[in-house]
């Protein structure tokens, strides 16, 4: 079971308070973990990443052990920690005014 | 006794001002979906209780909202046939709306880049929905208006969206540009007489026309004059602001311009200036009243790089003969210090006996007068910044 932390925005647009578990089959990653977050809650496609491309949305970022992972590979394999459901993985959109 | 709705989009989400016929005392609903920007809400003339929204993010990206109960409550469009719109628990079943470019090979030759602004060719990318309008006469069937300029149409309720590709397509899309807002579609307007024929702006591009239910469409810019393009007098270009027209002369046509107001009296054939008497013809907004064809508003803006009126002093003025000759209404509008802008959509009217006219502005208020114009009221004065304001006339 792997945690996942969503920005307020899109908790109040898939309807759900704190963070979400989803599970995922194979290794932990990140395109794994948007996959089977897009399956369970079909609102959130296009939100995060691209619909088309599956390309991160510019405004968000993406850490896993309090490392910035917004710029490795979709494919890489996430630490222990959040396969294992020890610590979130977090998406957090920048902090920018408006 | 009648009432209306006003549905209001702001920088910080949506809100309902619900009034009877007397459009005195008003009831406030919202802020529905806080925190987003909500470009536009529109509800379907054949169903009014059917209203669709834009809800945009720069993090989060495009949401079609829906309601069926007259913005009580809303869903995203897209559950599963046969599956009821999820509403208190659970998560909703609908998919964001995706709006993707047609680029199948049917289309002939599907553009990819459009004009930057330095001059160079950019590929399409779409931003947001700007603009919804509903069909006249199938609750199901919306479109969409859309940076990058294109058009998309729904006839499934809003769950799935496809580009009416002509209007990209068409030879001029590699000369349209961005205005300062973007390049955007901002302007929909659906002919009453003539289900095949529809009209649409964009900022910087012109405005455009299909007589052919938006398989190939024209641009109708003849005669507008823009000194700010290598060629004022260019096919496309334009840095149109909105257009108006009123639903029983479908043939005549009034724009705002990026400055000048303007005229078409052949389905936008040829233009021809009308600002007349205007302190500024600079603007965004422009309305027909409900029952005087020829009777016009705008909102003059000074100038296209100070976004607020003249003199500090917000006036409607109001045209009764079709243009040229216009007269300033400031009853009950701020007469001193006021630096508030008028945005394109922000402006309509309702079809009461006595036209109620309404406007919404950069500094949160909106403004309604149940008189044609001639006295005006605040309805709220502390929203956040309005984008949009559109009018039910409900029985």
């Amino acid at each position: 079971m792997i945690r996942v932390e969503l920005p307020q925005h899109l908790r109040t647009l898939a309807r759900v308070a704190g963070e979400v578990t989803v599970e995922v089959t194979g290794p932990a990653t990140q395109r794994s973990i948007l996959d089977a977050l897009e399956n369970a809650y079909p609102v959130l496609r296009g939100t995060i990443r691209d619909h088309v491309t599956f390309e991160r949305r510019a405004f968000l970022r993406f850490f896993a052990c309090s490392e910035d992972w917004s710029h490795e590979s979709p494919d890489k394999p996430l630490p222990n920690e959040i396969a294992s459901g020890k610590e979130p993985f977090l998406i957090v959109g920048a902090i920018a005014g408006g | 006794m009648s009432n209306v709705r006003v549905l209001v989009g702001t920088k910080k989400g949506a809100f309902i001002l619900s009034s009877d016929g007397k459009r005195e005392k008003w009831d406030i609903s919202g802020p529905h979906f806080a925190g987003w920007e909500i470009y536009h809400m529109k509800g379907s003339p054949v169903d009014p209780n059917r209203i669709y929204a834009s809800q945009t993010s720069g993090w989060f990206g495009q949401i079609i909202q829906r309601s069926d109960d007259g913005g009580k409550t809303w869903h995203q469009p897209g559950s599963p046939a046969g599956e009821a719109p999820a509403a208190g628990g659970g998560p909703p079943k609908g998919v964001s709306n995706k709006f993707v470019y047609d680029t199948s090979s049917e289309v002939g030759k599907p553009l990819t880049t459009h004009q930057w602004y330095d001059g160079t060719q950019h590929p399409w990318e779409f931003k947001r929905v700007w603009h919804l309008e509903p069909s006249l006469t199938e609750p199901d069937a919306v479109y969409a208006g859309i940076e990058d300029a294109a058009l998309f149409r729904s006839v499934d309720g809003g769950i799935t969206w496809n580009e009416l590709p002509g209007l990209r397509g068409s030879d001029t899309g590699p000369r349209w540009q961005p205005g300062a807002g973007g390049m955007c579609l901002h302007t929909v307007i659906l002919d009453p007489s003539n289900p095949l024929r529809m009209y649409i702006a964009i900022s910087a591009a012109g405005a455009f026309r299909t007589d052919d239910g938006g398989k190939s469409w024209k641009p109708i810019n003849r005669g507008l004059k823009s000194q700010y393009i290598p060629d004022p007098n260019a096919e496309v270009g334009h840095c149109v602001h909105h257009v108006a027209m009123h639903p029983k002369r479908p043939n005549t046509l009034f724009m705002q311009k990026h400055w000048d107001v303007m005229r078409s009296d052949d389905a936008g054939d040829n233009w021809r200036e009308i600002s007349g008497n205007l302190p500024t013809d600079f603007g965004f907004v422009i309305d027909v009243h409900a029952h005087e064809p020829e009777t016009l508003y705008v909102v003059p803006i000074k100038s296209d790089s100070e976004h607020f009126p003249l003199d500090g002093k917000l006036r409607v003025y109001r045209s009764r003969i079709g243009g040229n000759e216009w007269e300033p209404l400031s009853k009950g509008l701020p007469q001193s210090n006021c630096f508030v802008n008028v945005l394109r959509d922000a402006m309509a009217v309702d079809s009461l006996d006595s036209c109620g006219v309404y406007f919404g502005t950069t500094g949160g208020q909106v403004y309604a007068s149940a008189d044609a114009g001639n006295n005006w009221a605040p309805i709220v004065h502390d929203l956040p910044a309005v984008l949009s304001v559109e009018v039910q006339t409900l029985p």
